[in-house]
């Protein structure tokens, strides 16, 4: 390996590093604004300057910089700090002195570095440049006098993010970042340049002037907004979460974040469910626990368990489902389903309905077949390892399902199922790139599984997946892209109908016709609960007062997820721990904690009284649940065991998700996602050439 | 022996006593060192901390800009603030609160503001009846401001030469 000196230090490095990247190495921090280690280096804001010998005897930009055997490398020389402070001065030139109206003010860049290498006071008199506001949409909040023009935004938007509507227009003094055709961001990861920029030129509009970054306690935690679970910090302040930024974790959501995981929690704070309700002469009234646990007591104990349905919901926690499996699974009901979608997946060998490539294994990919999927607007997220697997790999990425713009080239093969036929034969050129990659995968999303005849998609995919070869020695291409954040949790864990019972959609069938005495829906929102007749008995416990709690005879007030410590399980199949940020609202409990009381009010107590408690059991009985943030690659999986027996139709494949910015009950209770909603998805932007 | 005797001496001659009414005659004479409070008032220094107050513009703009500095600096943590952007877009308080009776009257929260809003005025006769009356709201303290703005500015402008 390489060898260098910094500041007589002698270092390892790998060849290909930037002379910034071996300072680090060494220990020295480099102060920079352009450079970010997952965006392109453009070498535009001359903060970095370093002394380098041999080579020219002038400040170097360390960060474009290749750094060579022998070098010696000097970063706190006298000549480096004046360097580096006249470039700050120059920066500073133009950069108003708004630091306390400024939301950036706490966590800027510009500022912190202004105190190592800033003047006291400026030797320019002239008046400042002023520039005019960008209207970026509801997401990005505007400040355009305060940009340095590092163009993280426009590397993120088009590297990144892969939409090219940002950019830097002009030279010189007249240089201005915007959005090229004044329009709004429409990327479903527009908060990210936010956090990117390294002053307040873009800030985070829906949380603009309402916290400081050094009042607020930090939670970790996993997002449920997609299947993803991105890890994120939830930032607190009293009895609300006030920000959520991602939190770095290179094999799940690198440092980025959905806008939906990002801006819908507001809707924590809106129509929220903080008390029990039960229904009294056809109205929903005020009630205290005891008299919500009576009404349901009554009429659980009248039903027989084959006449009672349990349905857990898209967002709901590995504990909490596991607490009404040991509670309604131990006294014989039959009718439970976590996949209330319909989705048919599942209660085949573990990885048949896992995302076995891995969301990091997925940059190798070469070839890629996505099967009823929009991963754009599934998790934007993962949509970008796509994106950097063709970005970085070249990969082909085919599609079978409705076209869309995934922000890279894809190859649209066609809407059914009958274009596996076609790819099959011989001479389709994105079917021969299928066969002969060397990793190739094939993500099966929401769009095949959840219809009626989704097993039979299932199998028809996993046939296909068998005639590529995906699934092969040390690399396992089988991917089932979840929608809802419980799902593999649910799966997992078995929570599926049993000896003969009924799935969500049966079950809302015979809610319909009377089929069902009592309906428990955890969560469960995204249902048609208008078909519920009024034989049936709901129950509800769930956070917001969306489709179920409507419907509702009772409703026990649930905690979302900032507000119980839970387990998820992502899509790959990765466990993954949450903190508790809040407690829940009012007379809210944590789920768990109600189907406790409850069972205790059954005279079937559950067997914890602790969530430790809980977390053992749930382990010793599913072992999956034991191994915490660690997925293997190269699972093996028997192809032919996945998916059920029957003939697919002809229907077009369609993407489970229309709407990114509702796609439940937090976030449909959102002020700024009815915002983004509106601007992005119901009045799509007129192009240039309309 | 001696000295017993000459303290007899002293005491018959009322020579203590004497020297005592004669103090007391020489500052009949001089001018009085207390004053007839509440009538009548000492200096008070134009740095004097008493009283908080918001300011506002001379054009009736509240001069806060919920930069929350003075939250951050309060030693004892007596200020609350709580802001979200205003109709017109710009950056405001919605709660400004100081609970008086943590307070310590430091000065920092006046030293802190960039914007000369929040400064402890001259006011030092602001007893109440109830402890929740000492919880002041953004309300009563732009009162204050209006109510003391001659004399804050005054003293801000005498004191100004020496920031």
């Amino acid at each position: 390996m390489p060898k260098a000196k910094v500041n007589g230090v002698e270092v390892e490095f790998e060849a290909g590093m930037s002379v910034l990247q071996v300072a680090e190495l060494a220990g020295e921090e480099i102060p920079r604004f352009c450079y970010h280690e997952r965006l392109s280096i453009p070498g535009n804001c001359r903060m970095c300057l370093v002394e380098v010998k041999p080579g020219p005897p002038k400040p170097q930009a360390s960060c474009a910089l290749p750094a060579s055997d022998n070098q010696e490398i000097t970063t706190n020389s006298p000549m480096v700090k004046k360097a580096r402070e006249g470039v700050m001065e120059f920066l500073l030139i133009n950069h108003p002195l708004d630091c306390p109206i400024c939301d950036q003010g706490g966590e800027c860049d510009l500022q912190d570095q202004a105190t190592g290498y800033g003047r006291d006071d400026s030797r320019y008199a002239l008046n400042k440049r002023a520039v005019e506001e960008k209207q970026m949409g509801p997401t990005v909040k505007t400040i355009m006098t305060r940009c340095i023009h590092c163009t993280r935004c426009v590397r993120f938007m088009a590297e990144i993010a892969g939409q090219q509507e940002v950019g830097l227009l002009n030279r010189g003094e007249d240089a201005e970042i915007s959005t090229y055709l004044e329009t709004a961001v429409s990327s479903e990861l527009s908060g990210n340049i936010n956090d990117l920029c390294p002053v307040g030129a873009l800030t985070h509009r829906p949380w603009a002037y309402n916290y400081r970054p050094w009042e607020l306690k930090k939670v970790e935690g996993v997002d449920v907004h997609d299947a993803l679970g991105s890890n994120v910090v939830f930032q607190v302040r009293g009895a609300e979460v006030m920000r959520v930024l991602p939190r770095i974790n290179d094999a799940v959501n690198e440092e980025w974040l959905s806008d939906k995981s990002r801006y819908a929690i507001d809707g924590l704070m809106r129509r929220r469910l903080d008390r029990p309700y039960v229904r009294r002469g056809g109205k929903l009234q005020e009630a205290s626990w005891a008299e919500a646990f009576e009404a349901v007591a009554a009429k659980l104990g009248d039903s027989s368990p084959d006449r009672v349905g349990v349905i857990a919901g898209d967002l709901q926690d590995a504990e909490s489902m596991k607490a009404a499996l040991d509670l309604f699974g131990g006294a014989g009901v039959p009718n439970l389903d976590c996949r209330q979608d319909g989705a048919q997946i599942g209660g085949g060998p573990r990885e048949a309905h896992l995302f076995n490539t891995t969301v990091l294994g997925l940059e190798e990919a070469d070839a890629i077949l996505l099967v009823g999927t929009n991963p754009r607007l599934e998790s934007p997220v993962l949509n970008t390892r796509i994106r950097k697997a063709w970005f970085l790999n070249n990969a082909r990425v085919g599609l079978i399902g409705e076209a869309a713009d995934l922000t890279y080239p894809v190859e649209h093969l066609g809407e059914t199922h009958r274009a596996f036929e076609e790819a099959a034969g011989w001479g389709h050129p994105f079917a021969e790139a299928l066969r002969g990659a060397r990793r190739p995968a094939i993500i099966v999303g929401g769009g095949a599984l959840a219809r009626p005849d989704g097993g039979a998609l299932v199998r028809a995919a996993a046939q296909a997946a068998q005639a590529f070869d995906v699934v092969r020695e040390g690399w396992n291409g089988w991917n089932v892209l979840h929608t809802a954040a419980s799902r593999v949790g649910g799966l997992d864990m078995g929570f599926l109908p049993r000896g003969g019972g009924m799935g969500a959609k049966a079950m809302m069938g015979a809610a319909g016709q009377g089929g069902l005495d009592v309906l428990f829906l955890m969560g469960a929102d995204e249902l048609d609960t208008r078909a519920i007749g009024p034989d049936t008995f709901v129950i509800y416990m769930g956070t917001h007062g969306d489709a179920g709690a409507s419907r509702a005879d009772v409703i026990l007030p649930g905690a979302a997820y900032t507000e119980k410590p839970g387990t998820w399980v992502n899509t790959e199949g990765r466990v993954q721990f949450a903190s508790r940020a809040v407690f829940p609202k009012g007379e809210a409990r944590e789920d768990w904690a109600i189907l406790r009381a409850l069972s205790e009010r059954l005279g079937a107590t559950l067997p914890y009284d602790s969530i430790g408690a809980l977390r053992e059991k749930l382990i010793s009985d599913h072992p999956a649940f034991g191994q915490v943030d660690y997925v293997p690659t190269g699972r093996p999986l028997d192809l032919s065991l996945v998916g059920l027996d029957g003939t697919p139709s002809d229907e077009p494949l369609r993407s489970p998700v229309t709407n990114f910015y509702m796609t439940n009950p937090i976030a449909r209770a959102s002020l700024t996602m009815a915002d983004c909603s509106a601007v992005r998805v119901q009045a799509p932007v007129p192009m240039a050439a309309e | 022996m001696a000295s017993r005797i000459a303290q007899a001496l002293k005491g018959a001659a009322l020579l203590d006593f004497g020297k005592a009414f004669g103090l007391s005659l020489k500052y009949i004479a001089k001018p009085k060192a207390t004053v007839n409070y509440p009538f009548e008032r000492s200096p008070r220094s134009p740095r004097f901390r008493g009283e908080h107050a918001l300011r506002r513009y001379p054009n009736g703009e509240e001069r806060c800009i919920a930069c929350k500095l003075c939250e951050a600096i309060c030693p004892s943590q007596c200020i609350i603030i709580e802001a979200e952007p205003r109709e017109d877009g710009s950056r405001r308080t919605t709660r400004y609160d100081i609970d008086m009776t943590k307070c310590i009257y430091c000065g920092l929260c006046q030293e802190a503001c960039p914007v000369d809003a929040i400064v402890e005025g001259p006011n030092m006769e602001f007893t109440v009846e109830t402890r929740e009356e000492l919880f002041y709201d953004k309300e009563r303290l732009l009162a204050n401001g209006e109510r003391w703005e001659p004399i804050i500015a005054k003293n801000l402008e005498a004191d100004a030469q020496y920031r």
